[in-house]
């Protein structure tokens, strides 16, 4: 059933309340086996006052809070004159943002143009800020699911939705979906994968490791039948939200 | 057959024919710059006013409030706003007086409110005199005799997104006692 969180940082009373929507997936969260599984993920919508839209969104430990701001104002400098200018920034949990910030950051921003439709608002600026709560693996696709989910509370215009599916091949080549840091680390290639809603085409992709044309093709195949879950996710997630008037 | 969808936002995109609640930040020669929560300022004429002809400017400074209509507002320029219509009088548009408060709701909020069936502006009038005015652009300006009742209907106003029917009753008759 879905939980509508009335309370925000500072309530007076009951005549301020902000609501906060926060639905859970069904999907198992008890120990996973050697097949695809995805840990157990939960998202938040519209929990932060200032930017126009904000998601948390939270896979397993995995946690990270996104907020978007946009179609704002944009320096003369940075503008383009047919599109919109999409910034991302992520923020790590722990100390400064360092060079894997920002190879990550051009990962979902590269993902992000494929999918927003920045010929309605040239000449302006979709920025979208990503804190990371809590690391426990599969960072990029957090990352992206809630850049998505935050994007589509702003109501910014896109062509499709997108998801982030992480795939880690084990040295004897057992594939395992959504991997803790343990699992990770201990895997012989860890692929990252961003996949839109429309037809499950591909949109971004980022690996590390070594592996086989056919572990690729495998690897692929695995994460459009997951991101099933992740977009009947949104899905449900957005019904909630708006079916409550 | 083609449809208009409106969906739950907080920016605010220009659109033709919108009215909406502007704050005056820059006056440079003939036009004012107006802040109205979109990508860029809009742009409105000193001329664009009832009764303003190059001899009688109108009286705005920096930091009025403009309740206006956009003329021009389309994603490749900027948008322009006037306060006249198109026979050139004012019908309620111009530089809104002073006192009052100015809040920032949801644009969902605002098309809610604005229905032609909504009840809570008949029941929020009845609960004490005011004035008040919508931007389409998330803007609500709010007068009431005091300043604490302007900020307890300001308050009710922020709320009403998020209470349901009864709730709301319930605040309203709880008000209408004390």
């Amino acid at each position: 059933s879905p939980r509508l969180h009335v309370g925000s940082g500072a309530v007076e009373g009951a005549m301020q309340a902000d609501a906060k929507i926060r639905t859970e997936s069904a999907t198992e969260s008890g120990p996973r086996g050697p097949s695809c599984s995805l840990r157990h993920f939960a998202c938040e919508q519209n929990l932060l006052s200032r930017p126009d839209g904000s998601a948390s969104f939270l896979q397993g430990d995995t946690s990270v809070l996104a907020g978007v701001y946009g179609p704002a104002e944009v320096k003369v400098s940075k503008e383009i004159f047919n599109k919109a200018t999409l910034e991302v920034i992520l923020r790590p949990k722990i100390g400064l943002p360092g060079v894997a910030e920002k190879s990550r950051e051009r990962l979902i921003r590269n993902t992000c143009e494929a999918v927003v439709l920045g010929t309605l608002h040239p000449r302006t600026s979709i920025t979208v800020v990503l804190q990371v709560v809590s690391d426990a693996g599969s960072l990029l696709a957090c990352c992206l699911n809630a850049a998505c989910m935050a994007l589509v509370d702003a109501g910014v215009p896109m062509r499709a939705l997108f998801c982030g599916v992480t795939c880690a091949l084990n040295a004897d080549g057992t594939l395992v979906l959504d991997p803790t840091a343990k699992q990770e680390k201990e895997a012989r290639a860890v692929l990252t994968l961003a996949l839109d809603s429309v037809e499950r085409k591909l949109l971004m992709s980022t690996t590390k490791g070594l592996y086989s044309d056919a572990e690729l093709q495998q690897c692929l195949a695995a994460a459009q039948a997951a991101s099933q879950h992740v977009f009947r996710f949104y899905r449900e997630s957005l019904q909630r939200r708006y079916s409550k008037s | 057959g083609v449809y208009w969808v409106d969906s739950q936002q907080k920016r605010y995109v220009p659109v033709k024919g919108d009215h909406v609640i502007g704050i005056v930040t820059a006056k440079s020669g003939d036009i004012f710059k107006v802040d109205v929560g979109g990508s860029e300022p809009a742009s409105l004429s000193y001329l664009a006013f009832e009764g303003a002809t190059k001899r009688n400017r109108p009286n705005v400074q920096v930091g009025d409030l403009i309740y206006g209509q956009f003329v021009v507002a389309n994603k490749d320029m900027e948008p322009e706003m006037v306060c006249i219509d198109s026979c050139g009088r004012a019908s309620g548009m111009g530089v809104i007086g002073q006192d009052g408060l100015l809040f920032k709701v949801t644009l969902g909020l605002i098309r809610k409110l604005l229905a032609p069936d909504c009840e809570i502006l008949q029941e929020v009038g009845k609960l004490y005199p005011l004035e008040i005015v919508f931007g389409m652009n998330g803007r609500i300006w709010v007068k009431a005799k005091t300043i604490q009742q302007t900020l307890i209907l300001a308050n009710i106003l922020e709320a009403c997104e998020h209470m349901t029917a009864d709730q709301r009753k319930q605040i309203f008759s709880r008000l209408a006692e004390s």
